[in-house]
């Protein structure tokens, strides 16, 4: 192979894609990419969903293999052609879908790839864990069965296993869409001290505020297309406001994302669609319980429920959607008792939930976007007639579906398993609000999405409610609920601290949410900072 | 019934537990490698009929029943080459093409061995014994225990040294994760097909010489479909096992004895009409899944076919 001169010179490349593309049926994923990535720098990639960011971790994984171009490698070219290629150029990666067996132990998952006859080292990764978990902060239990851990901490075994690896270049694909903020944080010291050590770090995330903050570079994908750059210099020079401003016209061509639905409608009045009395249900080693949770929704109203993740949101949806047993207490629809009735019967009634589990509870992967649109409504009319289905409406309604939001896909036939996260959410949203839906319940609607489709799905939860219909809206984003919610619970360790009206003006309303979070121990702190 | 309890029942019947069990054990454990790696092997069947026919083909030929059994071998990885390339490389559906080889193998060597030998079936001389001095003497368990082919004690040997790979090397937990999640073992740097092939490759291997034992030793001749679906008894074995070798030794033994029942209890003279004791195996096969069928704890990515950067 060829290089061009320039490659071998630049001594400071870590990897190097020199115009890449990408094509699958129907999309071109990646057009024409040339991107440089240094030792010593976190270099973000941003883009909205489905601007390729993945594919182009894919193919520096070795999963993939360019259609055209080539990538470079420390300033030589190289074929990256399977995993196992681009671990031995000493590039580790962490995906945006967990890679780990859940039936294994953590140990068992970390030594994973080493040849079939060679017995594990267990006193060796031992050693080098605890050298890890001093000089970056993780935390690795390594007997823990792997599946029985939450999704935060199976990212740090990830992290973990990447650096056991000595890599020279690590790639994190939205390593901290599943962290708190402080775990966040957390992260972006340790991408810090990795790159001081002469790594070279690729992050890909969709909050701009991480971007600034973690990163040196910024580079930004539009559709396959690399439409832009800030260079560290330039980063440097901006405050966080002004860096976001650069990255969203970048991301957006300028469009106007930032479209403000402050809302100054009065509080609905009309009696309550949903009424939760006294809600218990049973808990687990993994599982929280919910203890005594009481509140109505009434129709037109956007009851926002915040906290920190798995505080019980999730038990609390699947309460009220009929997928988890209560043991305590009642919940109200219409007046009458649903408490036990079944997922079908309360989605008949026209209660909905939209998952927040969207790839392996919300869809059917492999089944094309029309199956999955009238996946909650088989057999029933107008999709099927006589217990027989009618491909031709349900075709057409998929492709309504299609058009209506905006669905990033070639066709209806298109397995939904080949769409981005924020795609997919689309659909699911679409199934939802099919047929005669009165009260909706999302769960984190937003998570995972990009800025504008952030904006878009917001601008329909609002649109939900003015039509009439009642929404429960749980989410981890203090900025999302203030911006939608009437009124605001948090839940915190499975009970509702305490409910505050969304009266807008009240500049103190995130600092009485955070409070209410937090547990009452750190409260009195918190307040004497902010003093 | 007192009868039941006489020196040559037992003995008959765990003589036949041993004779009947060890192609089932052989077979078991090679399904026990294919399924823990993520492939239903289901042309088990057709790889032990091969391995009996070539096995005793071999045997016939070269007068050594050593050599058959290598044939035998041969022959189950011959029929599992075809199996790992259509179903691991190429991704084809692993029960339709486990159907298919084992209907084809049933055919085929009815087929050749009809031209071969039309309708007489040779025997092969009877195999030598291990003669253990004293202990081939203890009565009722001496010569149903010692007097074995040392293929028996060499098929037990492998039940140990493969529970100790599975558990003390990385293979267990390689071929565990291409069972489970192949991906996650791709991207660790691990082969999956290549993983997924060398499994398919073992089963065929011993189910190949479970075949030759049952030609070579068990009957001392072939016939066609002589298996008669002793292969499928291994696949419900390496399921219940729940990728345990040792639990497919016991599951092995249990099986055989019920099969051998209808010679035991013959030889002991009992008057129990033989439709009924031949139905025996198989109702015990039902027992047993009905009781830990439920169990029985499958590999997530049983029967998926692997293909890299798919979504
Ligand atoms: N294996 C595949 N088969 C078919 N299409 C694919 C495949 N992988 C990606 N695509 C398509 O390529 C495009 C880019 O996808 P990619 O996953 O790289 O986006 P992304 O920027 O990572 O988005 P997100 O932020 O939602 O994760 C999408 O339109 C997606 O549907
Ligand atoms: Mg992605």
């Amino acid at each position: 192979m060829t290089l061009p001169a320039q490659t071998a010179s630049d001594m400071s490349e870590a990897v190097g894609l020199h115009t890449v593309t990408k094509r699958f049926p129907g999309v071109l994923a990646v057009d024409g990419v040339s991107l440089t990535v240094r030792t010593g720098e976190v270099h973000v990639l941003l883009g909205e969903n489905g601007a390729g960011k993945s594919t182009i971790v894919g193919m520096l994984a070795g999963l993939q293999e360019p259609d055209d171009g080539h990538i470079s490698v420390a300033g030589t070219g190289s074929r990256l052609d399977s995993p196992s290629a681009s671990l031995d150029a000493g590039i580790a990666t962490v995906f945006q879908h967990v890679m780990l067996v859940p039936t294994l132990t953590v140990f068992e998952n970390l030594v994973l790839g080493a040849p079939w006859w060679r017995r594990p080292h267990r006193a060796q990764i031992e050693r080098r864990i605890a050298e890890l978990s001093r000089d970056f902060g993780l935390k690795v239990q390594l007997d823990a069965m792997t599946g029985d851990l939450s999704l935060g901490e199976q990212q740090q075994i990830e992290i973990a296993r990447a650096l056991l690896r000595d890599a020279r270049v690590l790639i994190l694909d939205e390593a901290t869409s599943m962290l708190t903020p402080s775990g966040a944080d957390e992260l972006g010291a340790q991408m810090r001290r990795l790159a001081e050590r002469g790594l070279a770090v690729i992050f890909i995330t969709h909050k701009l505020g991480e971007a600034y903050r973690f990163g040196d570079r910024i580079s930004v994908l539009q559709q396959g297309r690399m439409v832009g750059d800030i260079a560290p210099d330039a980063l440097a020079r901006m405050d966080e406001d002004a860096a976001i401003e650069e990255m969203v016209r970048l991301m957006f061509g300028g469009s106007d994302t930032s479209a403000s639905l402050y809302r100054d409608r009065p509080a609905p009045t009309a009696a309550p669609l949903l009424s939760v009395e006294r809600l218990g249900t049973e808990g687990g080693a993994e599982m929280m319980a919910l203890k005594d949770l009481s509140f109505d929704l009434r129709p037109g109203e956007i009851l926002g429920i915040a906290g920190i993740d798995g505080n019980g949101q999730k038990q609390l949806a699947e309460a009220l959607s009929g997928q988890r047993s209560a043991t305590a207490g009642r919940v109200m629809f219409d007046g009458a008792d649903v408490t036990r009735l079944s997922v079908g019967q309360r989605r008949k009634l026209g209660l909905r939930y939209l998952t927040d589990d969207r790839l392996s509870e919300g869809t059917i992967g492999i089944f094309p976007i029309a199956e999955n649109t009238v996946l909650k409504d088989i057999g029933a009319a107008p999709f099927w007639s006589g217990g027989i289905e009618r491909p031709a409406r349900i075709g057409a309604h998929a492709r309504e579906v299609i058009r209506h939001y905006s669905v990033r896909a070639p066709s209806e036939f298109t397995p939904i398993g080949h769409l981005s996260g924020g795609n997919i959410q689309k659909v699911l949203l679409a199934r939802e609000l099919t047929g005669e839906a009165r009260a909706v319940i999302f769960n984190k609607p937003t998570y995972g999405l990009d800025t504008r489709n952030i904006a878009a799905s917001r601008r329909r939860i609002r649109e939900i409610a003015d039509k009439g219909l009642a929404v429960l809206l749980i989410s981890t984003e203090l900025d999302e609920l203030i911006e939608l919610a009437d009124r605001i619970a948090v839940m915190a360790s499975g009970r509702i601290r305490g409910t505050v009206v969304n009266d807008a003006g009240a500049g103190d309303l995130r600092l009485r949410l955070g409070r209410l979070m937090v547990d009452e121990g750190k409260m009195a702190d918190t307040t004497g900072d902010a003093a | 019934m007192e009868a039941l309890l006489t020196a040559a029942f037992l003995s008959s019947l765990l003589t036949g537990a041993i004779v009947a069990g060890i192609p089932l054990l052989l077979a078991g454990l090679g399904e026990q490698m294919s399924e823990k790696a993520g492939v239903l092997n289901i042309g088990i069947e057709g790889m032990m009929l091969a391995g009996a026919y070539l096995g005793f083909l071999t045997a016939w030929t070269s007068s050594s029943i050593w050599l058959g059994f290598l044939g035998g071998i041969a022959g189950g990885i011959l029929v599992a080459a075809l199996m790992a390339l259509l179903c691991v490389v190429l991704r084809l559906n692993q029960i339709v093409i486990g159907i298919a080889l084992t209907l084809g193998v049933e055919g085929m060597t009815a087929l050749l061995h009809h031209f071969q030998f039309s309708r007489t079936y040779p025997r092969l001389p009877a195999p030598d014994r291990v003669d253990l001095p004293f202990l081939t003497d203890i009565p009722v368990l001496g010569p149903s225990l010692f007097g074995r082919h040392p293929l028996v004690y060499l098929a037990l040997i492998s039940v140990l040294v493969l529970a100790f790979l599975y558990r003390r090397t990385n293979l267990g937990l390689t071929l565990r994760a291409a069972g489970e999640k192949p991906a996650a073992l791709d991207v660790a740097g691990g082969h999956v097909i290549a993983i997924r092939s060398a499994a398919v490759l073992f089963t065929g291997g011993m189910a190949g010489l479970g075949g030759a034992y049952m030609a070579n030793i068990g009957a001392g001749l072939f016939i066609p479909y002589m298996t008669g679906g002793a292969g499928f008894i291994g696949i419900v074995l390496a399921m219940l096992a729940r990728g345990r070798p040792l639990w497919v030794l016991a599951g092995a033994l249990i099986f055989g004895a019920a099969l051998s029942l209808t010679t035991a209890l013959q030889v002991a003279g009992s008057n129990i009409p033989t439709d009924v004791i031949q139905m025996l195996p198989f109702a015990a096969v039902m027992l047993v899944l009905v009781i830990w069928g439920r169990r029985a704890r499958l590999p997530a990515a049983l029967g998926v076919g692997y293909e890299r950067g798919a979504r």
